[in-house]
């Protein structure tokens, strides 16, 4: 049995403590614990020989052996929190990720391309105060040619080549069709309403047309319409300008000149300056731009002053009341924009196609 | 309509490079679609064959001696050239190719560049070309004889190049099928002036009107008919310039007198027909709607069988020709041809379209007739025609012209345009002035009109200008076409650009429209790829996915453009299979797939109901496989193949998150669905839609890959009735906690879960519960299942006590014992 001597107490922590920082388990930290601290541990026993010194000393040497007492106490947690550490560390670099590794998509979902462009398109118009209506796109002769002053027999047919349905009315005409554009709602929108009116139609359309890489028989487009007093190609102008800077961006340039749509009159089509080249190409002979094909402006859609005679058909007053109408088709928009080089791709629904939008 | 330079330069003075020049006819709405140049031949120029002698050791061949007329050392240049064309002879000036020409060989099917070579043992040194050699048409059997006036020495790019352009008009621009309407538009651009063509010629013998009677019995398809009679004209050829003019304009030379009346008509065009006099029967003509039955043989060699629709211009008997549209073979122009009746007349349009398209005929005359002549020009051309043949077939032309005409207007016609319509239509000040100047431009005459446009106070900003509309345009009728004319002469530039600044009128917003494109936002949001497809199919696609036919059959379109798009869909359904089968040949998926269109529903006598659907599929693993997961598991639901659950678990999240609560699930019939896989959701009684399983022999007959495919197709009109009419409603936070019981129910197997899962829900004091488990099988009496719920209890104004809870649990036993037969799984 060791003496409770100041020497003693003070070897037997100071080899406790030796060894303890030598130690690196918990496991044989804890047999420390037990050899040093536990009930039967080489200091509780020391100082369980306290009892038989004399007051004095009792109280000189007790004070000396709680101390050592609370060192190797604080040693062992000090060491026991530095195992620890350590061993998170190891842990830590045993479970290491490798990063690079792909991650964990949600399920994939995406709008079709036309019906992003289109509200692209509607929206640049919401913004200028159009609403967007639809219209049916099984329609009537009537509304799809006559009420557009493009009467029967009329030549101008010949622009649109024209499915028919398998239907024949008393008359023996066959006056329901595929409507060839959405035109047809300018007629019915006035002949619903009093003017003002400021509209835009999205919607498909269809034609009797062999598909190529640049014709669908099958595609979308977006008609415009604004009736009111004072209304004026002024107007137009303004109107698809700012259309075209909202799409293409804000240093475009248009460009007007004169064409042909029976149901207006001046009749325009629209170039906007080509956005991949700058227009640079139409000057630069060495071009080689693909998007306008060298010639610096891209043509995107069809416009007009609204004709007299349509405006009569739906009981507007031609000499009180103006207005302008446009139209563009989605697809074309997007093939620009996007640089797809085949309609085709459109409607096939071939999903390498659709996921890239 | 083929424009070329060269012969356009005849009426107008063309000062502009032909790119500018196209450029801003294309800018005033005369699209060129392209500019064609013909010549840039080096090293080919004019020559003259001076000398032919036979080859010494060739049949066949010949040696010819060919000067270009060129300076050389003794005099005149001369080279000796071996010809194998049998049209070669001294004194011929033709295009002489030297060494170092670049030609077409038509041996070797190349252009290649000239040698000096031996033929036949004697040196060739060039070339004298043939049209092929040229790459000026396909002609090899000879070669080009130039006009005895061609240039000697000249390039041949500098004689015979051109420049074509080729125009891509409009249906209203008329004029420009004609050289001097495009002349005239040109000149509007250019500054220059317009000259007409000299159409003067002698005449001799007994007056026209003595020579032929000519009747008009239709006026109203015929407006005017005039004629002339030439005698003594010898049918041949035509010479090299009318040939020439012909071909570059891309028509074919027939004979003299047939290519002055095409040369005419592109020069004015006004179509015009030469009848051989002798064959037309009692020298009668008469303009008459054909006979029911009546036949006629005409210029292509068809036998047409005619009826009253038809306008034909016959003889005292038969028709010789179909009005307007093509001439009969019993009166066509031939060797024999002496003495040659010329028409130029005007026939009513929509009448021609419809005779040339019921015929399926689109001549060149029709193409003109069909949009509206006017009839001021039909004596025009025909005095130009009747000076040009006697011109290149000679003859004597008798005196005066033959004109028939019932109505003649008194006046021509004249637009009045208001300085105030221009300003109301463009946004802008015209001056008068400058209006004039425009229309002067393009050969309208204007004069000033005293009338006062009333809100302008006159000066240079008011007026109005009365309009006469030149013979060569039909296509100015109203104000507003003026209004057009003058802003495409000063150019669109010219016009201000002003934002609209009317005030914005109201139109109802669609709520349709709107709950559409939110399901589309929703659907995608939720992992669903949007396609678009075609409404049009084939019966065959349609009945692999449901039975069509029956009462009310698919709509059909009258001209298919094919049997694989000549139906209206009634459902989207058949569409999406197709898609779906084509893209599980590229991979596995999955593939969650949904389109929003219309489907077309039969009415009678109506357009069709167009039905706004959304419909969609699912199929293959619930995720993709990945390291993550090689199996394809691991999402929502675990892994493996998607099936009934998500396609509903998608319809409840979309219905939830649109705002339609209380849409009851039924089990229900589809005939795309799979019996006993398929529900019908229905909300206040009304159908929202289907949700299923696709039934394996639908898929089988769409070729889709196995493994279940499930689907839904809703209709947004039920949808958007169930919507509530209010906007949602903020609920308070609950502010005092749920207590949680788990409650396991034996009922019977028949009992559907969503029944029990009502009745807990209806009970006091519950305020959710979920299904975490359905189990039958071993431990359960036969025909009874088990299902456990975690059922939520709360109130809103208390910590519910333990008391509470469990009399409020033992009355939700009680009932579920009385409603559906359930007992507690002890």
């Amino acid at each position: 049995m060791v003496q409770p001597t100041q020497q003693n107490i003070e070897d037997l922590a100071g080899a406790a403590l030796a060894e303890l920082s030598a130690l690196d388990s918990l496991e044989s930290l804890e047999q420390w614990r037990i050899a040093y601290l536990g009930r039967r541990g080489s200091l509780t026993v020391v100082l369980r020989g306290l009892a038989g010194l004399d007051i004095e000393e009792r109280r000189r040497i007790g004070a000396l052996a709680n101390q050592a007492k609370q060192s190797l106490e604080s040693g062992l947690e000090a060491r026991t929190r530095e195992i620890n550490e350590a061993a998170l560390l190891r842990a830590a670099q045993e479970d290491r990720l490798d990063v690079t590794l792909p991650g964990r998509y949600p399920a994939e979902g995406r709008l079709h391309p036309t019906t992003q462009i289109v509200r692209e398109i509607c929206a640049a118009f919401a913004g200028m105060g159009f609403s967007v209506v639809e219209g049916p796109e099984v329609e009537w002769d009537h509304y799809n040619f006559e009420m557009l002053n493009i009467p029967k027999g009329h030549p101008a047919r010949d622009m649109w080549n024209t499915l028919w349905v398998d239907y024949t009315n008393e008359a023996g005409e066959q006056p329901m069709l595929l409507r060839t554009h959405t035109s047809p709602m300018q007629a019915r929108v006035m002949e619903s309403r009093r003017p003002p009116v400021r509209v835009i139609v999205p919607g498909k359309c269809y034609r009797y047309e062999a598909t190529d890489a640049t014709h669908e028989w099958h595609f979308y487009q977006v008609e415009g319409l604004a009736v009111d007093e004072g209304i004026t190609f002024a107007n137009l102008k303004g109107t698809l300008y700012e259309f075209a800077r909202r799409l293409f961006g804000e240093e475009r340039r248009v460009r007007f000149r004169c064409d042909y749509f029976p149901f207006v009159e001046p009749g325009v089509d629209m170039s906007i300056d080509c956005f991949a080249c700058q227009g640079a190409s139409g000057q630069a002979q060495d071009g080689g731009c693909r998007i306008c094909r060298d010639s610096g402006w891209i043509e995107i859609m069809g416009a007009g002053m609204v004709h007299p005679r349509v405006l009569s058909g739906v009981g507007y007053d031609p000499d009180k009341y103006t207005g302008f109408a446009f139209g563009l088709g989605p697809e074309r928009i997007a093939m620009l924009k996007y640089g797809i080089d085949d309609i085709r791709h459109f409607y096939a629904n071939d999903l390498r196609f659709l996921r890239q939008f | 309509m083929k424009v070329p330079l060269s012969w356009l330069r005849q009426y107008v003075d063309v000062n502009l490079p032909a790119a500018e020049l196209a450029h801003r006819l294309t800018m005033a709405g005369v699209e060129v679609g392209e500019v064609q140049e013909t010549g840039g031949w080096d090293e080919v120029y004019v020559g003259s064959v001076t000398a032919v002698r036979p080859h010494p050791n060739a049949d066949r061949l010949r040696l010819c001696t060919v000067t270009t007329g060129s300076a050389s050392d003794g005099g005149v240049e001369e080279l000796e050239v071996v010809c194998g064309a049998p049209n070669v002879a001294a004194g011929q000036k033709i295009c002489f190719a030297r060494v170092g020409a670049h030609l077409y060989n038509a041996h070797s099917g190349r252009y290649e560049t000239l040698a000096a070579a031996r033929i036949r043992g004697v040196e060739s040194q060039g070339m004298i070309c043939s049209e092929l050699e040229l790459g000026l048409g396909d002609d090899h059997s000879g070669i080009i004889v130039l006009p005895d006036d061609a240039p000697l020495g000249e390039p041949l790019s500098d004689y015979l190049g051109d420049t074509i352009l080729d125009l891509e008009l409009t249906p209203n621009r008329l004029d420009c099928l004609s050289m001097l309407g495009v002349a005239h538009e040109v000149a509007a651009l250019t500054g220059g002036a317009v000259t007409e063509p000299e159409a003067g010629y002698e005449e001799a013998g007994p007056p026209a009107a003595q020579r032929v009677s000519i009747a008009i019995a239709d006026p109203d398809l015929c407006r005017r008919y005039t004629a002339t009679v030439i005698d003594g004209v010898s049918i041949g050829p035509s010479p090299q310039w009318l040939q020439d003019r012909l071909i570059r304009a891309g028509l074919r030379p027939i004979s003299n007198v047939v290519d002055v009346t095409n040369f005419v008509m592109l020069e004015y065009n006004q179509p015009l027909h030469a009848f051989d006099f002798h064959a037309v029967k009692d020298a009668t003509v008469i303009v008459r709607r054909a006979r029911p039955g009546e036949k006629l043989t005409t210029l292509d060699g068809v036998e047409r069988v005619l009826n009253p629709e038809n306008l034909v211009i016959a003889d005292s008997n038969d028709p010789i020709g179909l009005g307007g549209v093509i001439g009969g073979a019993n009166s066509e122009i031939g060797p024999q041809t002496g003495t040659v009746l010329l028409e130029s007349a005007n026939f009513a349009a929509a009448n021609n379209r419809e005779t040339a398209q019921a015929m399926g005929l689109r001549t060149e005359a029709t193409l003109r007739f069909e949009k509206g002549l006017r009839p001021e020009l039909a004596p025009m051309a025909l005095r130009r025609a009747t000076a040009l043949i006697q011109q290149v077939a000679g003859g004597t032309a008798a005196p005066g012209i033959i004109d028939v005409y019932p109505e003649p207007p008194d006046s021509p016609p004249t637009v009045t345009l208001t300085m105030r319509r221009l300003r109301q239509s463009l946004g802008m000040d015209v001056g008068i002035t400058q209006a004039q100047a425009a229309l002067d431009s393009l050969g309208f005459h204007c004069a000033q009109s005293s009338r006062d446009d009333g809100d302008s106070g006159g000066g240079d900003a008011g007026g109005a200008l009365e309009v006469a509309i030149p013979w060569w345009r039909n296509d100015v009728n109203i104000e507003d076409d003026l209004v057009e004319e003058v802003v495409r002469v000063i150019g669109y530039d010219a016009v201000p650009t002003v934002m609209l600044s009317t005030p914005i009128p109201f139109h109802s917003p669609s709520p349709a429209i709107a709950l559409r494109e939110a399901v589309k936002d929703l659907l995608a949001a939720g992992g669903m790829q949007e396609v678009i497809n075609y409404p049009l199919a084939s019966m065959e696609l349609l009945e692999r996915a449901v039975p069509v036919g029956g009462e009310t059959p698919p709509m059909r379109i009258a001209n298919p453009m094919s049997a694989t798009h000549e139906y209206l869909r009634p459902t989207l359904q058949a569409g999406l299979l197709a898609t779906l089968a084509a893209n599980q040949s590229h991979g596995p998926g999955p593939f969650r797939l949904f389109e929003a269109g219309r489907v077309f529903l039969p009415r009678s006598g109506d357009l069709p109901e167009e039905v706004e659907t959304v419909a969609a599929l699912l199929a293959g693993r619930r995720s993709e496989t990945s390291w993550h997961n090689p199996m394809g598991g691991g999402a929502a639901g675990g892994g493996g193949a998607m099936d009934f659950f998500d396609a509903k678990g998608m319809v409840e999240w979309l219905l939830e998150r649109v705002g339609i609560g209380g849409a009851v699930w039924e089990p229900g019939e589809h005939s795309v669905y799979q019996p006993g896989r398929c529900a019908v959701v229905r909300h206040s009684g009304g159908e929202l839609g289907f949700v299923g399983e696709v039934h394996p022999s639908v898929r089988e007959r769409f070729g889709l890959d196995s493994g279940p495919v499930a689907g839904f197709e809703l209709r947004l009109a039920a949808l958007l009735e169930a919507l509530p009419e209010s906007e949602r409603h903020f609920v308070s936070l609950p502010r005092f906690p749920a207590a949680t019981r788990d409650l396991a129910l034996i009922v019977p197997a028949d009992i559907p879960a969503g029944r029990v899962t009502g009745l807990i829900l209806r009970h006091r004091l519950v305020q959710r519960a979920e299904l975490f488990d359905i189990y039958s099988g071993e431990n359960l009496a036969p025909g009874t299942k088990s299902l456990a719920f975690h059922v939520h209890f709360q109130a809103a104004d208390r910590t519910l006590t333990n008391e509470e809870v469990s009399r409020s649990l033992d009355g939700l036993l009680r009932t579920l014992e009385r409603e559906a037969g359930a007992a507690l799984r002890s």
